[in-house]
Protein backbone atom coordinates (compact mmCIF):
# COMPACT_ATOMS: atom_id res chain seq x y z
CA UNK A 1 0.00 0.00 0.00
CA UNK A 2 0.85 3.31 -1.03
CA UNK A 3 2.07 6.28 1.52
CA UNK A 4 -0.55 8.65 1.41
CA UNK A 5 1.24 12.75 1.37
CA UNK A 6 -0.89 16.04 1.68
CA UNK A 7 1.00 17.72 -1.40
CA UNK A 8 -1.70 20.69 -1.09
CA UNK A 9 -3.38 22.28 1.37
CA UNK A 10 -4.48 25.72 2.32
CA UNK A 11 -7.43 27.17 4.28
CA UNK A 12 -9.68 30.74 4.14
CA UNK A 13 -9.38 33.53 7.07
CA UNK A 14 -11.44 32.38 9.99
CA UNK A 15 -14.13 35.12 9.95
CA UNK A 16 -16.82 36.26 12.13
CA UNK A 17 -19.94 33.97 12.21
CA UNK A 18 -22.56 35.12 9.00
CA UNK A 19 -20.25 37.48 7.64
CA UNK A 20 -18.75 34.73 4.93
CA UNK A 21 -19.68 33.91 1.47
CA UNK A 22 -22.41 31.06 1.10
CA UNK A 23 -20.76 27.81 1.73
CA UNK A 24 -20.35 26.49 -1.56
CA UNK A 25 -18.52 29.58 -3.04
CA UNK A 26 -16.64 29.11 1.12
CA UNK A 27 -15.91 25.89 -0.12
CA UNK A 28 -14.73 26.53 -3.07
CA UNK A 29 -12.52 29.33 -1.68
CA UNK A 30 -10.13 26.61 0.05
CA UNK A 31 -10.38 24.16 -2.72
CA UNK A 32 -8.85 26.65 -4.79
CA UNK A 33 -6.33 27.60 -2.44
CA UNK A 34 -4.93 24.07 -2.11
CA UNK A 35 -5.34 23.61 -5.86
CA UNK A 36 -2.51 26.62 -5.91
CA UNK A 37 -0.83 25.33 -3.29
CA UNK A 38 0.42 22.85 -4.90
CA UNK A 39 -0.14 23.82 -8.59
CA UNK A 40 -2.59 21.60 -9.88
CA UNK A 41 -5.80 21.79 -11.22
CA UNK A 42 -9.33 20.33 -10.55
CA UNK A 43 -9.00 18.53 -13.72
CA UNK A 44 -6.89 16.29 -12.27
CA UNK A 45 -8.88 15.25 -8.97
CA UNK A 46 -10.20 12.13 -9.16
CA UNK A 47 -12.79 12.36 -6.19
CA UNK A 48 -13.98 15.12 -3.84
CA UNK A 49 -14.72 13.83 0.23
CA UNK A 50 -16.61 17.37 1.32
CA UNK A 51 -17.26 18.01 5.36
CA UNK A 52 -19.80 20.11 6.09
CA UNK A 53 -22.66 19.60 8.97
CA UNK A 54 -24.94 22.37 8.45
CA UNK A 55 -26.17 21.86 5.62
CA UNK A 56 -25.44 18.09 5.25
CA UNK A 57 -28.42 17.19 2.92
CA UNK A 58 -27.76 19.56 0.73
CA UNK A 59 -24.81 18.25 -1.43
CA UNK A 60 -22.48 20.54 -0.46
CA UNK A 61 -19.71 19.04 -2.63
CA UNK A 62 -21.54 19.07 -5.87
CA UNK A 63 -22.11 22.69 -5.38
CA UNK A 64 -18.69 23.21 -4.51
CA UNK A 65 -17.17 21.54 -7.60
CA UNK A 66 -19.94 23.38 -9.49
CA UNK A 67 -18.15 26.53 -8.21
CA UNK A 68 -14.57 25.49 -9.51
CA UNK A 69 -15.19 22.97 -12.63
CA UNK A 70 -17.71 19.63 -12.79
CA UNK A 71 -15.74 16.94 -13.75
CA UNK A 72 -18.02 13.85 -13.10
CA UNK A 73 -15.81 12.78 -10.30
CA UNK A 74 -17.19 10.94 -7.38
CA UNK A 75 -18.08 13.22 -4.41
CA UNK A 76 -18.84 11.99 -1.17
CA UNK A 77 -20.18 14.56 1.54
CA UNK A 78 -19.30 13.98 5.41
CA UNK A 79 -20.74 14.51 8.40
CA UNK A 80 -19.39 13.33 11.78
CA UNK A 81 -20.43 16.78 13.87
CA UNK A 82 -17.32 18.67 14.99
CA UNK A 83 -15.20 15.45 13.66
CA UNK A 84 -16.28 16.30 10.16
CA UNK A 85 -13.63 17.44 8.34
CA UNK A 86 -11.21 15.00 9.70
CA UNK A 87 -13.59 12.31 8.44
CA UNK A 88 -13.74 13.83 4.82
CA UNK A 89 -9.52 14.23 5.27
CA UNK A 90 -9.19 10.43 6.08
CA UNK A 91 -12.04 9.33 3.66
CA UNK A 92 -9.50 10.99 1.00
CA UNK A 93 -6.63 8.61 2.75
CA UNK A 94 -8.27 5.36 2.71
CA UNK A 95 -9.47 6.11 -0.87
CA UNK A 96 -5.86 6.62 -2.07
CA UNK A 97 -4.40 3.88 0.80
CA UNK A 98 -7.04 1.23 -1.11
CA UNK A 99 -5.51 1.75 -4.57
CA UNK A 100 -8.48 3.37 -5.55
CA UNK A 101 -7.05 6.76 -6.77
CA UNK A 102 -4.09 9.19 -6.68
CA UNK A 103 -4.83 12.03 -6.13
CA UNK A 104 -8.23 13.03 -4.23
CA UNK A 105 -9.48 16.89 -2.74
CA UNK A 106 -10.67 16.96 0.49
CA UNK A 107 -12.94 19.99 1.46
CA UNK A 108 -14.47 21.09 5.23
CA UNK A 109 -16.35 24.40 5.33
CA UNK A 110 -18.93 25.29 7.50
CA UNK A 111 -21.29 28.67 7.94
CA UNK A 112 -21.98 29.45 11.69
CA UNK A 113 -24.84 30.65 13.55
CA UNK A 114 -24.22 33.11 16.68
CA UNK A 115 -24.95 31.76 20.31
CA UNK A 116 -24.50 28.01 22.14
CA UNK A 117 -24.74 24.96 20.50
CA UNK A 118 -26.77 22.35 21.99
CA UNK A 119 -29.86 21.91 24.57
CA UNK A 120 -31.23 19.38 26.93
CA UNK A 121 -33.56 16.78 25.50
CA UNK A 122 -35.68 17.50 22.79
CA UNK A 123 -38.53 15.64 21.63
CA UNK A 124 -42.01 15.97 23.30
CA UNK A 125 -43.52 18.00 25.92
CA UNK A 126 -41.87 20.55 27.52
CA UNK A 127 -38.32 22.12 26.99
CA UNK A 128 -35.57 19.74 29.16
CA UNK A 129 -32.87 22.83 29.33
CA UNK A 130 -32.19 23.98 32.94
CA UNK A 131 -34.53 21.69 34.08
CA UNK A 132 -32.92 18.72 33.95
CA UNK A 133 -29.64 20.12 34.10
CA UNK A 134 -27.99 21.62 31.01
CA UNK A 135 -26.94 20.21 28.00
CA UNK A 136 -25.16 23.23 26.11
CA UNK A 137 -21.99 22.52 25.06
CA UNK A 138 -20.50 25.05 27.54
CA UNK A 139 -21.63 23.33 30.55
CA UNK A 140 -21.35 20.07 28.96
CA UNK A 141 -17.76 20.60 28.73
CA UNK A 142 -17.80 22.54 31.83
CA UNK A 143 -18.59 19.08 33.49
CA UNK A 144 -15.95 17.22 31.25
CA UNK A 145 -13.30 19.13 33.44
CA UNK A 146 -14.40 19.30 36.53
CA UNK A 147 -14.33 15.20 36.31
CA UNK A 148 -10.44 16.13 36.01
CA UNK A 149 -10.83 18.70 38.28
CA UNK A 150 -12.19 15.84 40.90
CA UNK A 151 -9.51 13.23 40.22
CA UNK A 152 -6.97 15.96 40.32
CA UNK A 153 -7.85 19.15 41.78
CA UNK A 154 -7.41 21.25 38.60
CA UNK A 155 -8.26 24.47 39.35
CA UNK A 156 -10.53 26.86 37.35
CA UNK A 157 -7.16 29.49 36.93
CA UNK A 158 -5.26 26.72 34.96
CA UNK A 159 -7.97 25.99 32.90
CA UNK A 160 -8.30 29.60 32.04
CA UNK A 161 -4.39 29.50 31.44
CA UNK A 162 -5.05 27.13 28.63
CA UNK A 163 -7.09 30.50 26.89
CA UNK A 164 -4.38 32.74 27.70
CA UNK A 165 -2.16 30.59 25.52
CA UNK A 166 -3.91 29.80 22.62
CA UNK A 167 -4.83 33.64 22.77
CA UNK A 168 -1.51 34.23 22.98
CA UNK A 169 -0.76 32.58 19.72
CA UNK A 170 -3.03 33.66 17.42
CA UNK A 171 -1.84 36.93 17.56
CA UNK A 172 0.42 35.34 15.17
CA UNK A 173 -1.35 33.56 13.21
CA UNK A 174 -2.82 35.65 10.50
CA UNK A 175 -5.66 33.20 9.40
CA UNK A 176 -6.98 33.47 13.39
CA UNK A 177 -10.41 34.76 13.82
CA UNK A 178 -8.86 36.93 16.77
CA UNK A 179 -4.91 38.44 17.16
CA UNK A 180 -5.69 39.64 20.92
CA UNK A 181 -3.94 39.04 24.17
CA UNK A 182 -6.11 37.81 26.51
CA UNK A 183 -4.33 38.16 30.03
CA UNK A 184 -5.36 35.75 32.53
CA UNK A 185 -7.32 38.30 34.44
CA UNK A 186 -9.27 39.05 31.57
CA UNK A 187 -10.10 35.29 30.66
CA UNK A 188 -11.55 34.58 34.46
CA UNK A 189 -13.27 37.79 34.34
CA UNK A 190 -15.11 37.34 31.35
CA UNK A 191 -18.63 36.53 31.79
CA UNK A 192 -19.16 33.66 33.27
CA UNK A 193 -20.99 30.98 30.69
CA UNK A 194 -21.05 27.53 32.28
CA UNK A 195 -18.54 27.86 35.43
CA UNK A 196 -15.55 27.19 35.48
CA UNK A 197 -15.83 28.09 31.48
CA UNK A 198 -15.91 31.69 30.93
CA UNK A 199 -16.77 33.39 27.51
CA UNK A 200 -13.26 33.05 26.97
CA UNK A 201 -12.81 29.59 27.57
CA UNK A 202 -15.31 28.91 24.31
CA UNK A 203 -14.72 28.13 21.33
CA UNK A 204 -15.48 30.99 18.46
CA UNK A 205 -18.07 30.95 16.55
CA UNK A 206 -16.92 31.59 12.81
CA UNK A 207 -16.99 31.14 8.85
CA UNK A 208 -14.45 29.01 7.14
CA UNK A 209 -13.13 26.35 4.94
CA UNK A 210 -9.74 24.27 4.62
CA UNK A 211 -8.56 21.65 1.82
CA UNK A 212 -6.06 19.81 0.94
CA UNK A 213 -4.85 17.79 -1.65
CA UNK A 214 -3.46 14.30 -1.37
CA UNK A 215 -1.64 11.71 -3.37
CA UNK A 216 0.03 8.32 -3.54
CA UNK A 217 3.84 8.33 -3.91
CA UNK A 218 3.91 7.58 -7.14
CA UNK A 219 1.42 10.43 -8.39
CA UNK A 220 3.56 13.06 -5.85
CA UNK A 221 7.09 11.47 -7.39
CA UNK A 222 5.66 11.74 -10.85
CA UNK A 223 4.37 15.70 -10.45
CA UNK A 224 7.62 16.57 -8.51
CA UNK A 225 5.42 17.53 -5.39
CA UNK A 226 7.45 15.78 -3.01
CA UNK A 227 9.76 18.50 -1.74
CA UNK A 228 7.12 19.96 0.15
CA UNK A 229 4.90 16.90 0.39
CA UNK A 230 3.74 16.06 3.90
CA UNK A 231 3.35 11.97 4.56
CA UNK A 232 0.31 11.04 6.47
CA UNK A 233 1.79 8.33 9.06
CA UNK A 234 -1.55 7.48 10.54
CA UNK A 235 -5.40 8.14 10.21
CA UNK A 236 -7.68 7.11 13.03
CA UNK A 237 -10.98 7.41 13.91
CA UNK A 238 -13.00 6.04 16.96
CA UNK A 239 -16.47 6.09 18.17
CA UNK A 240 -17.16 6.28 22.07
CA UNK A 241 -16.93 2.76 23.50
CA UNK A 242 -19.39 1.93 26.36
CA UNK A 243 -19.02 3.99 29.31
CA UNK A 244 -20.91 3.62 32.58
CA UNK A 245 -22.44 7.57 32.61
CA UNK A 246 -22.45 7.90 28.79
CA UNK A 247 -26.09 8.00 28.41
CA UNK A 248 -25.97 11.74 30.50
CA UNK A 249 -22.06 12.39 29.61
CA UNK A 250 -20.46 12.08 26.71
CA UNK A 251 -17.00 11.30 27.26
CA UNK A 252 -14.43 12.63 24.88
CA UNK A 253 -11.68 10.67 27.12
CA UNK A 254 -11.80 7.18 26.28
CA UNK A 255 -12.51 7.55 22.80
CA UNK A 256 -9.43 10.21 22.23
CA UNK A 257 -7.56 7.22 24.67
CA UNK A 258 -8.14 4.50 21.93
CA UNK A 259 -7.89 6.54 19.09
CA UNK A 260 -4.33 7.75 20.15
CA UNK A 261 -2.79 4.67 20.96
CA UNK A 262 -3.77 3.45 16.91
CA UNK A 263 -2.39 6.01 15.61
CA UNK A 264 1.04 5.90 17.83
CA UNK A 265 0.85 2.12 16.72
CA UNK A 266 0.04 3.07 13.04
CA UNK A 267 2.93 5.37 13.05
CA UNK A 268 5.24 3.90 14.43
CA UNK A 269 6.31 6.92 17.10
CA UNK A 270 5.18 7.68 20.66
CA UNK A 271 3.67 10.73 22.59
CA UNK A 272 7.36 11.96 22.76
CA UNK A 273 8.18 12.37 19.51
CA UNK A 274 5.47 14.35 18.50
CA UNK A 275 7.03 18.26 17.74
CA UNK A 276 3.56 20.02 17.87
CA UNK A 277 0.09 19.30 18.74
CA UNK A 278 -3.48 20.38 17.28
CA UNK A 279 -6.07 19.55 19.94
CA UNK A 280 -9.63 20.07 20.13
CA UNK A 281 -9.94 22.79 22.71
CA UNK A 282 -13.67 23.54 21.87
CA UNK A 283 -13.37 24.37 25.44
CA UNK A 284 -10.45 25.49 27.60
CA UNK A 285 -11.79 22.64 30.07
CA UNK A 286 -10.97 20.39 27.16
CA UNK A 287 -7.73 21.06 25.98
CA UNK A 288 -6.17 19.67 29.56
CA UNK A 289 -7.95 16.85 29.12
CA UNK A 290 -6.01 15.66 25.64
CA UNK A 291 -2.70 16.43 27.25
CA UNK A 292 -3.32 12.90 29.35
CA UNK A 293 -5.97 11.10 26.57
CA UNK A 294 -3.41 12.21 23.49
CA UNK A 295 -0.49 10.91 26.28
CA UNK A 296 1.78 14.31 25.92
CA UNK A 297 1.69 13.94 29.93
CA UNK A 298 1.45 11.27 32.66
CA UNK A 299 -2.37 10.98 34.37
CA UNK A 300 -2.84 14.37 36.81
CA UNK A 301 -0.04 16.19 35.07
CA UNK A 302 -2.10 18.11 32.57
CA UNK A 303 -2.60 21.14 35.38
CA UNK A 304 1.34 21.46 35.71
CA UNK A 305 1.39 21.01 31.98
CA UNK A 306 -0.29 24.35 31.73
CA UNK A 307 1.54 25.99 34.49
CA UNK A 308 4.97 25.20 33.75
CA UNK A 309 4.68 26.42 29.83
CA UNK A 310 5.35 23.02 28.34
CA UNK A 311 2.04 23.55 25.93
CA UNK A 312 3.02 27.40 24.74
CA UNK A 313 5.24 27.90 21.86
CA UNK A 314 8.99 27.24 22.96
CA UNK A 315 8.19 24.97 24.87
CA UNK A 316 8.36 21.14 25.01
CA UNK A 317 5.13 20.23 22.76
CA UNK A 318 3.49 23.31 21.51
CA UNK A 319 -0.60 22.51 21.85
CA UNK A 320 -2.62 24.78 19.74
CA UNK A 321 0.19 27.52 18.45
CA UNK A 322 -2.32 27.88 15.27
CA UNK A 323 -4.84 29.75 18.37
CA UNK A 324 -6.70 27.03 18.48
CA UNK A 325 -10.78 26.47 18.13
CA UNK A 326 -10.43 29.35 21.05
CA UNK A 327 -9.19 31.47 19.33
CA UNK A 328 -8.93 30.62 15.56
CA UNK A 329 -12.37 29.56 15.91
CA UNK A 330 -14.35 26.72 14.88
CA UNK A 331 -16.17 26.43 11.85
CA UNK A 332 -17.26 22.75 12.93
CA UNK A 333 -17.00 20.79 9.29
CA UNK A 334 -13.80 22.51 8.46
CA UNK A 335 -11.98 22.22 11.78
CA UNK A 336 -10.08 19.12 11.06
CA UNK A 337 -8.59 20.23 7.57
CA UNK A 338 -7.61 23.59 9.31
CA UNK A 339 -5.56 21.80 12.02
CA UNK A 340 -3.80 19.43 9.41
CA UNK A 341 -2.97 22.82 7.75
CA UNK A 342 -1.55 24.10 10.97
CA UNK A 343 0.36 21.16 11.26
CA UNK A 344 1.37 20.94 7.56
CA UNK A 345 2.73 24.27 7.56
CA UNK A 346 4.67 23.80 10.84
CA UNK A 347 6.26 21.05 9.07
CA UNK A 348 7.03 22.57 6.02
CA UNK A 349 9.06 25.45 7.95
CA UNK A 350 6.62 27.98 6.30
CA UNK A 351 5.02 28.93 9.87
CA UNK A 352 6.76 32.68 10.55
CA UNK A 353 6.54 33.95 13.80
CA UNK A 354 4.70 31.20 15.20
CA UNK A 355 7.06 28.23 13.60
CA UNK A 356 7.84 25.69 15.90
CA UNK A 357 11.83 24.75 15.28
CA UNK A 358 12.84 21.72 13.19
CA UNK A 359 8.95 19.81 13.14
CA UNK A 360 9.28 16.45 12.15
CA UNK A 361 6.41 15.17 13.51
CA UNK A 362 2.80 16.67 14.71
CA UNK A 363 -0.23 15.27 15.36
CA UNK A 364 -3.88 16.73 15.01
CA UNK A 365 -7.13 15.67 16.83
CA UNK A 366 -10.68 16.33 16.85
CA UNK A 367 -13.82 15.55 18.38
CA UNK A 368 -17.31 15.51 17.22
CA UNK A 369 -19.41 14.74 20.26
CA UNK A 370 -21.78 11.80 19.97
CA UNK A 371 -18.58 10.74 19.84
CA UNK A 372 -16.33 10.67 16.80
CA UNK A 373 -12.59 10.95 17.39
CA UNK A 374 -9.84 11.72 14.33
CA UNK A 375 -6.30 11.64 15.30
CA UNK A 376 -4.03 12.32 12.40
CA UNK A 377 -0.22 11.92 12.59
CA UNK A 378 1.90 13.85 9.78
CA UNK A 379 5.58 13.83 8.99
CA UNK A 380 7.90 16.38 7.54
CA UNK A 381 9.82 14.50 4.01
CA UNK A 382 13.29 14.93 4.09
CA UNK A 383 13.87 15.16 0.80
CA UNK B 1 -57.62 13.02 26.17
CA UNK B 2 -56.56 16.40 27.18
CA UNK B 3 -59.15 16.74 29.67
CA UNK B 4 -58.03 14.17 32.01
CA UNK B 5 -53.91 14.42 31.02
CA UNK B 6 -54.86 17.64 31.97
CA UNK B 7 -55.70 16.87 35.24
CA UNK B 8 -53.03 14.57 36.30
CA UNK B 9 -49.41 15.54 36.42
CA UNK B 10 -47.07 13.86 33.12
CA UNK B 11 -43.71 12.45 34.28
CA UNK B 12 -41.08 15.07 32.65
CA UNK B 13 -39.13 12.02 31.48
CA UNK B 14 -40.40 8.53 30.67
CA UNK B 15 -37.81 6.91 32.70
CA UNK B 16 -39.34 8.69 35.81
CA UNK B 17 -42.37 6.96 37.09
CA UNK B 18 -45.13 8.15 38.72
CA UNK B 19 -47.52 4.66 40.06
CA UNK B 20 -51.25 5.65 41.23
CA UNK B 21 -50.77 5.76 44.69
CA UNK B 22 -47.08 5.34 45.22
CA UNK B 23 -44.17 7.87 45.36
CA UNK B 24 -42.60 9.13 42.06
CA UNK B 25 -39.32 6.94 41.21
CA UNK B 26 -36.94 6.64 38.70
CA UNK B 27 -36.14 3.27 36.49
CA UNK B 28 -33.38 2.16 34.55
CA UNK B 29 -33.45 -1.12 33.22
CA UNK B 30 -30.59 -3.25 34.31
CA UNK B 31 -28.73 -5.98 31.74
CA UNK B 32 -28.83 -9.28 33.25
CA UNK B 33 -25.92 -10.27 31.38
CA UNK B 34 -23.55 -7.97 32.26
CA UNK B 35 -25.50 -5.31 35.08
CA UNK B 36 -24.95 -2.31 32.65
CA UNK B 37 -27.65 0.05 33.89
CA UNK B 38 -29.54 2.24 31.19
CA UNK B 39 -32.18 5.19 31.75
CA UNK B 40 -35.45 3.98 29.54
CA UNK B 41 -36.27 0.94 27.77
CA UNK B 42 -34.45 -1.00 25.26
CA UNK B 43 -33.87 -4.57 23.76
CA UNK B 44 -30.27 -4.85 23.35
CA UNK B 45 -26.94 -3.75 25.73
CA UNK B 46 -24.69 -1.60 24.44
CA UNK B 47 -22.25 -3.06 26.74
CA UNK B 48 -22.47 -6.24 25.69
CA UNK B 49 -24.61 -6.57 22.94
CA UNK B 50 -26.81 -9.34 24.97
CA UNK B 51 -30.43 -9.17 23.37
CA UNK B 52 -33.49 -9.21 25.38
CA UNK B 53 -32.02 -9.30 28.72
CA UNK B 54 -32.90 -6.05 29.96
CA UNK B 55 -34.58 -5.83 33.19
CA UNK B 56 -36.50 -2.86 34.63
CA UNK B 57 -35.66 -1.87 37.46
CA UNK B 58 -36.60 0.78 40.96
CA UNK B 59 -33.51 2.93 41.12
CA UNK B 60 -32.20 4.65 44.34
CA UNK B 61 -33.14 8.19 45.25
CA UNK B 62 -29.82 8.30 47.25
CA UNK B 63 -26.38 9.44 45.45
CA UNK B 64 -23.53 11.28 45.09
CA UNK B 65 -22.66 14.42 43.49
CA UNK B 66 -20.19 13.38 40.16
CA UNK B 67 -19.46 16.80 38.81
CA UNK B 68 -21.57 19.82 37.84
CA UNK B 69 -20.91 23.10 36.00
CA UNK B 70 -22.73 26.42 37.51
CA UNK B 71 -24.81 27.82 34.11
CA UNK B 72 -24.75 31.49 33.74
CA UNK B 73 -26.13 31.96 30.25
CA UNK B 74 -28.69 29.40 28.37
CA UNK B 75 -30.90 29.58 26.31
CA UNK B 76 -33.84 32.81 25.74
CA UNK B 77 -35.96 32.07 28.69
CA UNK B 78 -34.13 30.08 31.14
CA UNK B 79 -34.12 31.39 34.52
CA UNK B 80 -30.18 31.08 35.13
CA UNK B 81 -28.19 30.71 37.50
CA UNK B 82 -29.13 27.25 38.02
CA UNK B 83 -26.72 23.72 38.83
CA UNK B 84 -26.33 21.10 36.19
CA UNK B 85 -25.61 18.03 38.37
CA UNK B 86 -24.44 14.53 37.26
CA UNK B 87 -25.05 12.11 40.33
CA UNK B 88 -24.34 8.31 40.76
CA UNK B 89 -27.02 6.71 42.44
CA UNK B 90 -26.60 4.10 44.64
CA UNK B 91 -26.45 0.82 43.27
CA UNK B 92 -26.22 1.94 40.10
CA UNK B 93 -27.69 4.16 36.89
CA UNK B 94 -25.94 8.01 36.18
CA UNK B 95 -28.76 10.74 36.28
CA UNK B 96 -28.01 14.39 35.07
CA UNK B 97 -30.48 17.41 36.54
CA UNK B 98 -30.67 19.79 38.23
CA UNK B 99 -29.10 20.50 41.77
CA UNK B 100 -31.57 22.38 43.78
CA UNK B 101 -31.47 24.46 47.33
CA UNK B 102 -28.18 25.12 47.08
CA UNK B 103 -26.19 28.54 46.63
CA UNK B 104 -24.94 28.47 42.99
CA UNK B 105 -21.00 29.14 44.18
CA UNK B 106 -18.49 26.79 43.50
CA UNK B 107 -17.08 27.32 47.15
CA UNK B 108 -21.04 25.71 48.17
CA UNK B 109 -20.86 22.96 45.89
CA UNK B 110 -18.36 20.17 46.59
CA UNK B 111 -17.63 17.29 44.32
CA UNK B 112 -18.97 13.69 45.85
CA UNK B 113 -21.25 15.34 48.17
CA UNK B 114 -24.29 12.91 49.11
CA UNK B 115 -27.93 13.92 47.44
CA UNK B 116 -30.93 12.63 47.00
CA UNK B 117 -33.65 12.85 44.47
CA UNK B 118 -36.70 14.32 44.65
CA UNK B 119 -39.69 15.17 42.81
CA UNK B 120 -41.96 18.33 42.42
CA UNK B 121 -43.33 20.03 39.70
CA UNK B 122 -41.42 20.74 36.50
CA UNK B 123 -40.84 24.63 37.09
CA UNK B 124 -44.13 25.76 36.11
CA UNK B 125 -43.48 24.46 32.81
CA UNK B 126 -46.53 23.29 30.38
CA UNK B 127 -47.25 22.05 27.19
CA UNK B 128 -49.36 23.18 24.32
CA UNK B 129 -52.03 21.49 25.93
CA UNK B 130 -51.29 22.65 28.92
CA UNK B 131 -50.43 19.48 30.99
CA UNK B 132 -48.09 20.11 34.19
CA UNK B 133 -45.55 17.76 34.84
CA UNK B 134 -43.16 16.42 37.70
CA UNK B 135 -39.78 16.37 37.14
CA UNK B 136 -36.66 15.14 39.72
CA UNK B 137 -34.61 17.09 41.26
CA UNK B 138 -30.82 16.64 43.41
CA UNK B 139 -30.56 18.33 46.72
CA UNK B 140 -28.30 18.11 49.31
CA UNK B 141 -28.69 15.63 52.00
CA UNK B 142 -29.44 16.51 55.50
Amino acid sequence: MSDVFVVGIDMTKFQKAGTGPSVDLLGAQAALMALDDCGLEIQQMEALYCGNLGQANAMVGQRVLQQIGQTGIPVVNCANACATGATAFREAWMAIKAGVYDLVLAVGVEKMGGGLLGGAGGGTGIPKEGLLGSGTMPAVFAEAGMEHTRKHGTTFEQFAKVSVKNHHHSTMNPKSMYQIETPLETVMNAEMIAYPNTKLMCSVNVDGSAAAVLASEKKARELGLMKRAVRVKASVMTSDPWQERDLVMPDVNTCTRLAAKKAYEMAGVGARDINLVELHDCFATAELLHYENLGLCGEGEAGKMIDTGETALGGRVPVNVSGGLLSKGHPLGATGIANIYEVSTHLRGEAGKRQVPNARFGLTHVIGLGSACGIHILEKVSA
Amino acid sequence: MAETSAQKPLPVVDFLKLPDGGDPYLEGHKCQSCGAVFLGERAVCSKCGARNQMKATKLSNQGTLYVYSIVHRSFPGIQVPYVSAIVDLEGGGTVKGNLINVEPNPEKIRLGMPVEVVYKDALGRKDREGNSYVSYFFQPRP
